[in-house]
């Protein structure tokens, strides 16, 4: 299954080597990790998406632990929090069909953020389902480039992880 | 105003930190930290002949005075050459602060003269390290460093000082204040107290077990708890499987335990485990050395884990009930509410098995066997010294047949099988227990590895008895190539090697060779109790096997050998 969880570190130099090479060193699979400094920019906040059961996310959330700079982690469920990415995608837009794949960037909220001779670059932000389905649209006009952020997450509500 | 330089900082730093002894060795870009040793008082410096003996003597050290080991290095290979004795401290959970050397700070990142990025290399293997880029930092950072090596499960930690940070001055007052900062560490809180809960239905689960046993691992003897260890056990009356890294936690003598577990563990123990319905493990971590195949380990039982360490319960076997905690304080919850439970048909079954299996072999009286130079050294040192062993067939005669009275009589590198960590670590051992007898027992192939050593025991004069066991193989693997590839013995053959008495003498230290049994019984006693170093050349047979054995990732009830033979 996969899981999206929330990992509150120091800010410190080093963290984000700490905590990728737990991942590869224990084996565990990454699919996305994202991080930026929080509210308190003493802390950073990592989000890092895994594929793994149960047991695995509980040693996972271990390990995490046992590095000292580790505060706080958290699985984000799917059903109680907003998750979302950002992607960019540069795609073939010729006379014949820019003004369509214009239509869709609207249809998905998207945004048109830079214009070429011969392409369009488009910012949409989303879950996966909507992600995927745009970029799969978008792969019929020819995706030159494409960039994700990764994903990050927030619980829904009052709650927060700290 | 006075003022104190960094390296200044780190010997006032470690003296107030109760460090009396390091183990070290100089280098460019630890001088000034040298520098300052020269005339501070307090700090007794012990220069080992490779790093890895700094690293390794810190180890043995820490492990027989439960104090955090001390070494030092310069960048660069000083620094690699501790990397693997940081690695066996790390494995085997042994506090210790390692310091090396670095670059200056703008020289980091450029390929400097003997640059090595040591807390990259380092971080799979330390607890935590530190890169100092403010001497200011430099305090604090000490502290910690010793906090955290010290405490939850513990382990190695290193800090890599530049050489202009050793240099940068403060003035003195700022330094106390800094010094005298609690330590803040918001992200690292150890969990000590078993919770109580867990503790009562751990309680209820061992009174309704028909068929328990107990696996005691190196926790019992890290958290101090030997004795409410053995209370526990006489309280249940649970018989005792022991890990490696936990002999000495029980005596190996006492009628509830059975003796080591796993590869080349007793029957009884194997067996037990394997019967058994209910495992209760404290302070072990279900290695695959103890497990084998973990499908088939103790597969019909309930599991209680006890242990510091939050990430190792479930990590390798199921808990049932886990309880994390120091394992001091949970034995003594566990006494304060468990009832007296009385031997049972369980107990009468295991004590079959162990009397009907005992570990054997076939003894002579023209070669000398090492089992029986094992029994010999157990005898004549009535299971009190403190034994140091290396890695190979030697190390597990010894946790055989030796017969361990005592927690922290014991140091071998169990996690990580590091040849050529007897001599050095037996080195340290001495150094922090001085009225101690001290051991090493070691192969003639991990002798070699570091007998660089046998001139600092000559140096400081560290009367540590060296035996080595001598096959003129490297054994381990010839028996593994004897049992599993059909004898091929590719690259194991020792025939030519130094003359080792011959080699003590050329370090200035007492030789004596052994090769017959008689010569043996007559000579060995002598030499143990004399108050100098001394090397020990033992010829024993050459092709004898480490038995019963537990093939790796085999089913550890299948062992192979349990009458003494293949
Ligand atoms: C540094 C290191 N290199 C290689 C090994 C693999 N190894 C394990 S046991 C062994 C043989 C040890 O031979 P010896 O020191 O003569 O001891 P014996 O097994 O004969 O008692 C070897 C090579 C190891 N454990 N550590």
């Amino acid at each position: 299954m996969r899981h999206v969880i929330s990992v509150i570190v120091e800010n410190k130099p080093g963290v984000l080597t700490r905590i990728s090479a737990l991942f590869s060193r224990r084996g565990f699979n990454i699919e996305s990790l994202t991080v930026g400094h929080t509210e308190n920019p003493k802390l950073s906040r990592m989000t890092i998406v895994v594929e793994g059961d149960t047991d695995i996310l509980e040693q996972i959330e271990k390990q995490l632990y046992k590095l000292i700079d580790t505060l706080k982690v958290i699985d984000l469920p799917k059903d109680t929090s907003v998750n979302r990415e950002l992607v960019l995608i540069k795609v073939i837009a010729d006379k014949k069909n820019r003004s369509e794949i214009i239509q869709f960037t609207d249809i998905y909220r998207g945004k048109i953020v830079d214009v070429g001779e011969n392409t369009l670059t488009i910012e949409i932000t989303g879950d996966d389902g909507k992600l995927e389905a745009f970029i799969s649209m978008m792969s019929k006009f020819g995706i030159k480039e494409l960039v994700r952020t990764g994903k990050i997450a927030l619980h829904r509500g009052e709650k927060t992880v700290m | 105003m006075k003022k104190i330089n960094g390296a200044r900082i780190i010997l006032e730093g470690l003296k107030r930190q109760g460090v009396d002894t390091i183990f070290g060795y100089p280098g460019g870009k630890v001088i000034p930290l040298y520098n300052e040793l020269y005339d501070f008082s307090g700090i007794n410096h012990i220069l080992t002949r490779h790093e890895q003996g700094a690293a390794h003597a810190a180890d043995g050290y820490a492990r027989v005075t439960g104090k955090v080991g001390v070494c030092v290095s310069t960048s660069g290979p000083g620094a690699t050459n501790l990397v693997t004795g940081i690695m066996t401290a790390y494995m085997d959970s042994i506090p210790m602060v390692a310091i090396t050397g670095q670059v200056a700070t703008y020289e980091i990142g450029k390929d400097a003269f003997q640059e090595s990025d040591i807390t990259g290399i380092t971080m799979p293997v330390t607890k935590h390290n530190y890169l100092v880029k403010d001497v200011k930092d430099l305090p604090r950072i000490i502290k910690e460093a010793f906090y955290i090596a010290s405490t939850g499960r513990p382990g190695p930690v290193l800090i890599d000082i530049p050489s202009n940070i050793q240099q940068a001055e403060i003035n003195f007052e700022e330094f106390e204040i800094l010094h005298n900062e609690p330590i803040r560490l918001d992200s690292y809180n150890p969990n000590y107290e078993g919770h109580p809960k867990q503790i009562k239905s751990a309680i209820r689960m061992i009174n309704q077990s028909k068929r328990p046993v107990i696996l005691a691992g190196a926790g019992i003897i890290k958290s101090k708890a030997s004795k409410e260890f053995i209370k526990f056990v006489e309280r249940t009356n649970i018989p005792v499987g022991v890990t490696l890294l936990g002999l000495g936690s029980i005596p190996t003598a006492h009628d509830l335990c059975l003796g080591m577990l796993g590869m080349h563990g007793t029957y009884a123990a194997n067996y037990s485990v394997f019967e058994s319905d209910l495992v209760i493990a404290i302070g072990m971590r279900f290695d695959d050395r103890v497990t084998g195949n973990l499908e088939t380990f103790a597969k019909n039982a309930k599991v209680i884990h006890i242990d510091i360490d939050p990430a190792e319960i479930g990590k390798n076997k199921k808990a049932d009930i886990p309880i994390v905690g120091d394992v001091k304080r949970v034995l003594v919850k566990f006494l304060e509410k468990m009832p007296q439970r009385e031997k049972t048909e369980w107990n009468e079954t295991v004590t079959k098995w162990k009397n009907e299996n005992p570990l054997v072999y076939k003894n002579s009286n023209e070669e000398i066997k090492p089992q029986y130079l094992i029994e010999k050294i157990s005898e004549l040192t009535n299971g009190e010294a403190i034994i140091v062993t290396d890695v190979g067939q030697h190390q597990m005669w010894t946790a055989q047949y030796y017969k361990f009275k005592n927690p922290d009589s014991h140091c071998t590198s169990g996690g990580a099988g590091t040849m050529g960590y007897a001599l050095p670590a037996a080195l340290g051992a001495k150094v922090g227990l001085p009225n101690k007898p001290v051991i090493a027992i070691v192969g003639d192939g991990g002798i070699q590895m570091t007998s660089q050593e046998l001139m600092t025991l000559a140096h400081f004069n560290i009367p540590v008895k060296v035996v080595i066991v001598n096959n003129s193989y490297l054994g381990m693997v010839r028996q593994w190539q004897e049992i599993f590839y059909s004898n091929r013995y590719s690259q194991v053959d020792l025939e030519i090697s130094p003359d080792f008495v011959k080699l003590a003498e050329a370090y200035s230290l007492k030789g004596v060779r052994i090769e017959t049994p008689s010569e043996l019984d007559e000579k060995l006693n002598d030499l143990l109790t004399s108050n100098e170093p001394v090397v020990i050349d033992v010829k024993v047979s050459k092709e004898e096997n480490v038995l019963p054995m537990v093939p790796a990732g085999g089913d550890s009830h299948k062992m192979l050998g349990i009458k003494g033979e293949l």
